[in-house]
């Protein structure tokens, strides 16, 4: 019997820590890394190559969110706080100093992290629909004050001034967007690696048992509060990459557009439909939602602008109410079953 | 034997109700102590003030040489107390590995060890063959079987277990005593809240009785048995086993 | 009287400004707090918080505009219909969303109402377009004057109107049966159920009175503020200060918390600046949240 236990507990020990994802899923991730390298040489109009860089930076967008969110089980519904951050601040540090978008990047990074945690101390130790009314509140008071603060440009926002001959250091790419996409799939890629590293290192799992069961977590020698403030922290840092990088490539932000409650809502809708807490769900959600508003924007034209949140609306209430793990989660459990079957 | 928790003249109170009334005890390294009473006489109550759940009224809690009154929960955990919770609180979206992990990365930063260091405390309950399982897939024995492995592997030198035996299959009694047995061997100090009389006769070095939040009794397990305050609070109760 | 002004304190300004102020943000609160009793009540009852609370309130407000559009009736009148309306939508929000949501983690519970808040936001936005409307002459216009101060009358009817809903609300659940079973359900859910109270329809209940006590201010509303899709937001985030400020659960609580809500946000755009009047109301959840968690008057 207990030699038994001891064979069971060596092979255990003999396995990797991280089981290896099966074949299938490293031939798909290879040929989807190839696809995505190839499509722009393959599909070469301009919307082909916009539609992919805006499919990125919502998938960064909704990762950024799934930190927050699907490792720390906190809801933030004003996370276009950060982008708009991210946003304004390469852009007035570009048009202000002339500082380099690339140092205006890891500025706003910086700011946004601190914001978090200035923020998230006195807030997170609350119960959490106090935090997701003050993140509310908060998203939509940094655009009152952005559209009247005269500095930067109030309502009418900031134009980046025309820089063609050091594209590279002044993060701007004029008659090709294929930089753009190159850089937009690599910040993307990115974020991807946060979250996968985070699911694998102490303070991801611990904050993964934060989200599952505060008080369980305390009584392992787990700081709830603070674990709760470094994953917003980290949240607000990606979510304003992903605006830094968005004001590069649109060159002109105003307030509407880069606080507006609207950026908060997509990336909780992309994190939610694709599954909260996994490391694919967000870029499943935005997949799916962006191409979806590109196309029923040009199919219904201008008001038709809202059809896409229409049916983002619905699918959320029905995801919430019969599939709450999100969409990928139908194909994951079924392959579960089949792999525990075999 | 030294004396590894002293607690003295603790209280709490919820509006009008005591919970625990001036509740003395120590325990000493290595004993298994095993705490008795009808429900609602408080057990609950004193583990969240020994852990730090709840904040007491009044009294002290002493910790090998330090007073840990009032401590936050997590700040406890790594003076090295370990507990389990009446109602189980296992990470449900994790599997049985990782939930055991969280516990043993109180322990070291490093991943792998923290994963060995898992299974040990897993096979140590004996669930290894379960160690992919979500902890939502899991029996109440075997989630109670996870909390054990899960606060064991945080290396605890004090030990709190919430009920161990309660409302799993009779079959699996022996065993689970058998593991609570085996801790001790491990030199740990344990604490636990028994409602089977005849599991905690056997296995408590002491036995603390509680009714309604006082200490009844407090000392070995024929004194307690026979103490005339603790069978007047059993008599005619449904938990006499 | 004279009173100085923050930013330009070498001005002197009449008190009737102040008075004034005071008047119009005390009406203004009534309404606020109309609103905010009925987020208060759901949350109370079921610990749900309602983030679709404002699109409700706009379609309120756009049901009582299309009855004086379409059938000519005024929104003072519409009130019966339109409460009618939002409470069969009450009814419906439990019995298709919530109740199946109860038990999920709280990240369900918030994006379920924050879906069905976009959802209805965005098909007013295709139905009816964005743009703002009003309705022309209603039965009660103008305005009165009283020793120097002017009152709306559409505001005074409505302050007036909603107080009324307040004390009827009031008397419901602390006379009537049905209402003590809400408050008892709303203390302890298992513990009125154990008694015999049917904690499901009671939750439908409170969705539906909650949802009434939005039409009532909608319609009110409407009578002199600007329908359109996006209306509900600031409301509901006023309800939401209103609601931390009042304690979650409390009716009494909401009343204060919106007659404060009005009378800080309407001086604060007198003595500090109007553009600026939402972030001071906003402050307030601050301060309260981080000095008082449970609210000023309640419990939770």
């Amino acid at each position: 019997m207990a030699d038994a236990r001891q064979t069971a507990l060596s092979e255990a020990l003999s396995e990797p820590v991280w089981p290896a994802s099966p074949p299938l899923f490293r031939i798909a991730g290879v040929a989807l890394a190839v696809a995505l390298l190839a499509y722009p040489l393959v599909f070469t109009g301009t919307f082909s190559h916009h539609l992919m860089i805006m499919i990125f930076l919502h998938a960064i967008m909704a990762q950024s969110w799934n930190v927050i969110a699907g490792m720390s089980g906190q809801i933030s519904l004003g996370h276009s706080l950060f982008f708009g951050l991210g946003a304004y601040a390469s852009a007035v540090l570009y048009v202000k100093l002339g500082v380099t978008p690339w140092v205006g990047l890891v500025a706003g990074m910086s700011i946004s992290a601190l914001v978090a945690a200035a923020i998230g101390i006195p807030t997170l130790r609350l119960r959490g629909h106090y935090f997701a009314i003050a993140t509310l509140l908060i998203g939509i008071s940094a655009q009152i004050i952005f559209q009247r603060w005269e500095w930067v440009g109030a309502a009418s926002g900031i134009w980046m001034p025309i820089e063609r001959n050091n594209p590279w250091l002044a993060f701007q790419f004029h008659g090709t967007k294929l930089p753009y996409y190159y850089l937009s799939l690599l910040f993307c890629t990115l974020s991807f690696a946060v979250v996968w590293f985070l699911q694998r290192t102490r303070l991801g799992m611990r904050l993964l048992a934060v989200r599952d069961e505060p008080e369980a977590a305390a009584s392992l020698g787990i700081d709830v509060a603070w674990h709760k403030v470094v994953a917003f922290m980290i949240s607000g840092a990606m979510m304003s990459a992903a605006g830094t990088f968005f004001a590069q490539y649109v060159l002109v932000i105003d307030p509407d557009r880069v606080f507006n409650l609207e950026l908060s809502v997509l990336a909780l809708l992309m994190v939610v439909l694709g599954g909260t807490g996994t490391l694919w769900g967000p870029a499943l959600g935005a997949a799916i939602l962006i191409p979806l508003s590109e196309f029923t924007r040009t199919w219904f034209g201008g008001t038709g602008g809202t059809v896409d949140l229409i049916i983002y609306g619905i699918l959320i209430l029905l995801i919430c109410i019969y599939q709450p793990r999100g969409l990928l989660s139908l194909v994951t459990e079924r392959l579960r079953r089949r792999v525990d079957t075999l | 034997m030294t004396e590894l928790l002293k607690v003295v003249g603790l209280s709490k109170r919820f509006g009008g109700v005591k919970a625990n009334e001036d509740i003395s005890f120590d325990a000493r390294k290595g004993e298994i102590l095993g705490i008795i009473g009808p429900n609602g006489a408080g057990k609950s109550t004193l583990f969240d003030l020994l852990t730090g759940y709840q904040e007491p009224d009044s009294g002290t809690v002493v910790l090998n040489g330090h007073t840990i009154t009032g401590m936050r929960p997590d700040r406890i955990s790594r003076m090295g107390v370990g507990r389990t919770f009446q109602k189980l609180k296992p990470f449900p979206d994790l599997t049985l590995i990782e939930n055991v992990m969280v516990g043993a990365l109180a322990r070291t930063s490093n991943i792998r060890e923290a994963r060995d260091q898992a299974l040990e405390a897993i096979a140590f309950v004996d669930l290894l063959a379960k160690r992919h399982s979500f902890a939502r897939e899991l029996s109440t024995g075997q989630r109670k079987r996870l909390e054990l492995a899960r606060a064991l592997a945080t290396g605890p030198r004090l030990l709190l277990l919430d009920e161990v035996t309660g409302g799993v299959d009779q079959k699996t009694i022996p065993g689970l005593i058998d593991l609570v047995q085996a801790l001790r061997g491990r030199g740990i100090t344990i604490l636990t809240i028994e409602h089977n009389m005849q599991v905690v006769m056997e296995v408590s070095d002491r036995i603390l009785a509680l009714q309604f939040g006082k200490r009844i009794a407090f000392g070995l397990p024929d004194a307690v048995r026979s103490d005339p305050h603790v069978v007047d609070a059993y008599l005619g109760s449904a938990d006499a086993a | 009287m004279c009173v100085k002004l923050l930013p330009q304190p070498d001005i002197c300004m009449s008190s009737d400004v102040i008075i004034q102020a005071i008047v119009s943000g005390l009406l203004m609160g009534l309404i606020y707090a109309l609103v905010a009793v009925g987020l208060s009540l759901i949350f109370g009852l079921m610990e749900i918080v309602n983030f679709a609370h404002g699109e409700f309130l706009m379609l309120s407000m756009f049901f009582s505009f299309w009855l004086w559009v379409l059938v000519g009736l005024d929104p003072l009148l519409s009130i019966p219909l339109v409460a009618a309306a939002l409470a069969i939508c009450g009814f419906a929000t439990h019995y298709g969303i919530v109740r199946h949501i109860l038990k999920a983690p709280m990240l369900a519970q918030i994006c379920a109402t924050f879906g069905l808040a976009i959802a209805i936001r965005s098909l007013a936005q295709f139905l009816w377009t964005p743009d703002f409307r009003t309705i022309q002459d209603p039965l009660v216009a103008g305005r009165i004057e009283i020793g120097g101060i002017f009152i709306g009358q559409p505001q005074l009817v409505a302050g007036l109107v909603c107080l009324t809903a307040f004390i009827g609300l009031w008397l419901f659940v602390s006379r009537t049966e049905t209402g003590l079973a809400l408050q008892a359900t709303a203390q302890d859910r298992e513990a009125a159920a154990v008694m015999g109270i049917p904690t499901d329809r009671m939750f439908a209940l409170g969705w539906a009175i909650g949802l009434a006590c939005v039409a009532v201010a909608g319609s009110m509303l409407s009578a002199f503020y600007f329908v359109f899709p996006d209306v509900g937001i600031n409301f509901a985030l006023l309800a939401f200060v209103a609601v931390a400020l009042g304690g979650f659960g409390s009716i009494m609580g909401s009343l204060a918390a919106g007659i404060s809500i009005g009378l800080v946000e309407s001086l604060g755009g007198v003595l500090i600046s109007p553009s600026y009047k939402s972030l001071i109301v906003f402050g307030l959840y601050f301060a309260v949240v981080l000095i008082r968690p449970t609210g000023l008057f309640g419990r939770y």
